[in-house]
């Protein structure tokens, strides 16, 4: 099949790549807008004055939602080849969570 | 070009070392360097027996006694068993994943002058006004109260030696990700690669709190902060956690690639393939997994309170499972195999039961509630020197016998090898055996003396006298080393006979560019495939073609060269503030010209292009005649 080359030359499977392209373009605009809008539930949070215990982990969880989008859609990590990438990614990731947990529950407790 | 040396000028050779990028050269500095750390730490390990041979000896004071504790325990680590393990890294790992070198070759050289820049720094502090005497965990509430500038050396040094490290680990990393051979898939690579992979991984992510904790320190220390002081609402433990976050994967960025070495030796002289190949990657995943999720039962009696101290005994006792596939499978792999007993494999032989003791001792440490009563005392002395020694120094010594071929295309000699292991067994052995008992008697550890007739007197004797074994240990072996370079008896590709993975495959030592052609790894032990299918060499995986290299550079060395400059400035502004700058007034100025050459010779790196060169085709074809010599 044709568009199983990889020939980097872009007039090769012109069609397909076209295709793959739009897909993509839509990816990135869909988690554009759904960036925007958490953005903008943000601001009301902190413009509507809610609690406090309400607002903090709303907040981070909103954060957290963008911090992906930002690195599968924009930083292209939903693509092939960044497992390992992903791997290491996780696992930092991790490793700072369970600090930060024990810091926050053994040592400034 | 012939890979043996030519007739070279003493100077010329001294440049091509301060320049080089080749990863073959890189890994000799490491050795020589780490080596002469080894010696230094070696002595002031036996100043410290020679102090406690005897009841109430005044061979050396009180405060030097802290200082030559701290520093073995800060060298061994930090510039003698890491650069060690270092140079067996550099000088296996492209070859054994069939790469022509290693993926930043200007860092990996950047990564030794680093830490030999640290090093050099650290070991200064003795001519200077004093070593470092808080121990080598150098816990706050001991550190900030420590006059003179000996904590400062240690800060310093440790930082810029870190970031080396930190530098080689990422280099290993990418290396391994990206350079393997066509078909050297992840589950084809050898032990030794894995572990080195995921000891780099752990560097990445232990190194980085070190850092930190290392610059809170200094800024406690050098410019007035108070992150670790009380007294002024700082908070003292978070340096023993930070320092434990990145200690505990420190123990296991030692261990693992003494295992891998182990691994390695133990397939090649039983002449089998490593039994549960699988399980060996898996638990040495694990075992690095896990050695994140336990630093914390350093610190047992600091007071975490009983769930945390919970918590963190079962996820350490955890760590015994991987650790226990290991060693059933290192004894499995010797099951039935043809076991040859060269130097190499003696070593891994004895290290199976050395560690297992040490692993024992440690699974009874990690039970909190006992551990209140080891705490401090000789028992974790012995524990932590059963497992460092018995895991990674005869790791490292293994590692010297079985790689000197590939490294050096020589010899060296089994006889004189095989008097080396024993003293050196018997040695390790009379130390620290004897130590678990003095500790259950009562013994702290760090102590400068002990009062006569608490019965302590004998087993301290005892010790002192098997640490002379294994200094006589270490004398041998540099002899041995001295006469198998003067008679310089060159050997073939193969000189064990029975290698089994790709570095066997190409001379001893390799030519610059390592491999002519890019092999075809076919499966596990790829050399041991293509032997028992009648070939002598591996199946080229490319076309002969033109291979691009790296140019030599001597920034690696003037960049670092700038840091040890400023760290000098850095730390006798504290004396130059102290005097109302009537003093020192030197020292803010070569705090900023050591920063200057620094970040000067990092804009000519960035600012200049350096494409490296090729070796043609034509000069590979003349290239014919460095085939090894023994088949």
């Amino acid at each position: 099949m044709a568009h199983e080359s990889t020939s980097a030359n872009p007039k090769v499977n012109y069609e397909y790549r076209r295709r793959k392209a739009r897909d993509e373009m839509r990816g990135q605009v869909t988690s554009f807008a759904m960036m925007i809008f958490m953005t903008f539930i943000a601001f009301i949070i902190v413009i509507a004055d809610f609690d406090k215990f309400y607002a903090f982990p709303v907040l981070l969880v909103l954060a957290g939602a963008q911090v992906v989008l930002q690195l599968y859609y924009f930083m292209h990590m939903s693509h092939k080849g960044h497992g390992t990438a992903a791997l290491f990614l996780y696992s930092g990731a991790l490793i700072a969570f369970v600090t930060i947990l024990t810091f926050l529950t053994i040592v400034w407790w | 070009m012939s890979t043996v040396a030519e007739k070279r000028g003493f100077l010329a050779v001294l440049w091509d070392y301060l320049t080089t990028v080749d990863h073959k050269k890189i890994a000799i500095l490491y050795l020589v360097s780490g080596g002469f750390f080894f010696l230094v730490g070696g002595i002031e390990a036996m100043l410290i027996r020679i102090q406690l041979a005897i009841p109430d000896n005044d061979f050396v004071s009180a405060g030097l006694y802290n200082e030559l504790l701290t520093m073995h325990g800060t060298t061994m680590i930090f510039l003698a068993a890491m650069p060690l393990l270092f140079a067996f890294m550099n000088a296996v790992v492209p070859l054994q994943i069939g790469a022509r070198d290693v993926a930043f070759p200007f860092l990996n050289s950047l990564g030794f002058w680093l830490f030999f820049f640290g090093g050099i720094f650290l070991n200064l502090s003795w001519f200077l006004g004093g070593a470092p005497d808080a121990g080598w965990t150098s816990y706050a509430s001991l550190s900030l109260a420590s006059p003179g500038h000996g904590i400062d050396f240690y800060v310093l040094g440790l930082q810029i030696s870190g970031a080396g490290t930190l530098i080689a680990g990422i280099n290993f990393l990418v290396t391994i990700i990206n350079m393997r051979a066509p078909g050297m898939t992840y589950m084809r690579m050898p032990l030794f690669t894995w572990s080195t992979f995921v000891a780099s991984a752990l560097i990445l992510f232990a190194f980085p709190p070190l850092t930190v904790g290392l610059f809170l320190m200094l800024f406690d220390r050098m410019f007035g902060a108070n992150f670790f002081d009380v007294t002024m609402g700082g908070n003292t433990i978070i340096w023993e956690h930070l320092f434990w976050i990145f200690g505990h994967p420190e123990v296991y960025i030692l261990i693992l690639p003494a295992f891998g070495i182990f691994s390695d030796i133990i397939s090649t002289f039983s002449k089998k393939r490593l039994f549960g190949y699988a399980a060996m990657v898996f638990a040495t995943v694990l075992i690095g997994f896990l050695g994140f999720m336990v630093w914390a039962h350093h610190m047992f009696t600091t007071g975490l309170g009983p769930t945390a101290n919970a918590i963190f005994a079962v996820a350490t006792m955890a760590i015994a499972v991987p650790t226990g596939v290991k060693i059933f499978n290192w004894l499995l792999t010797m099951w039935g195999g043809s076991i040859r007993f060269t130097t190499p494999m003696l070593y891994a032989v004895a290290f199976i039961p050395s560690f297992v003791a040490g692993g024992v001792t440690g699974v009874m440490l990690a039970s909190a509630a006992a551990d209140y009563q080891y705490h401090d005392s000789y028992f974790v002395v012995a524990h932590f020197h059963y497992v460092i020694i018995g895991g990674v120094v005869l790791g490292l010594l293994a590692g010297t016998h079985f790689y000197w071929p590939k490294m050096f295309g020589t010899m060296l000699n089994e006889t004189l090898g095989k008097i080396t292991f024993w003293l050196f067994l018997i040695g390790f052995h009379g130390t620290f055996f004897i130590q678990h008992f003095l500790g259950l008697m009562g013994m702290p550890r760090r102590i400068w003396k002990f009062l006569p007739n608490q019965g302590l007197d004998l087993f301290n004797m005892i010790s002192t006298v098997g640490a002379f074994f294994m200094a006589l240990a270490v004398i041998v072996l540099l002899y041995n080393v001295v006469i198998t370079q003067i008679k310089n008896v060159r050997v073939g590709n193969d000189p064990w006979g029975d290698g089994r993975t790709l570095e066997w495959a190409i001379p001893s030592p390799p030519p610059y560019y390592n491999f002519k052609q890019l092999p075809l790894v076919r499966g596990l032990d790829p050399l041991w495939i293509e032997k028992m299918e009648g070939r002598k060499e591996m199946t080229p995986a490319e076309p002969l073609g033109d291979i691009h290299m790296p140019n030599n550079s001597f920034i690696p060395f003037v960049m670092s060269l700038g840091l040890f400059i400023a760290a000098f400035g850095a730390m006798y502004q504290v004396d130059w503030r102290a005097s109302d700058g009537a003093d020192y007034v030197w020292s803010i100025p070569v705090l900023i010209i050591g920063m200057l050459i620094t970040i000067g010779s990092m804009a000519v790196r960035s600012l200049k292009d350096d494409h490296g060169y090729h070796i043609h085709k034509e000069e590979l074809m003349d290239d014919h005649d460095d085939k090894g010599g023994r088949e």
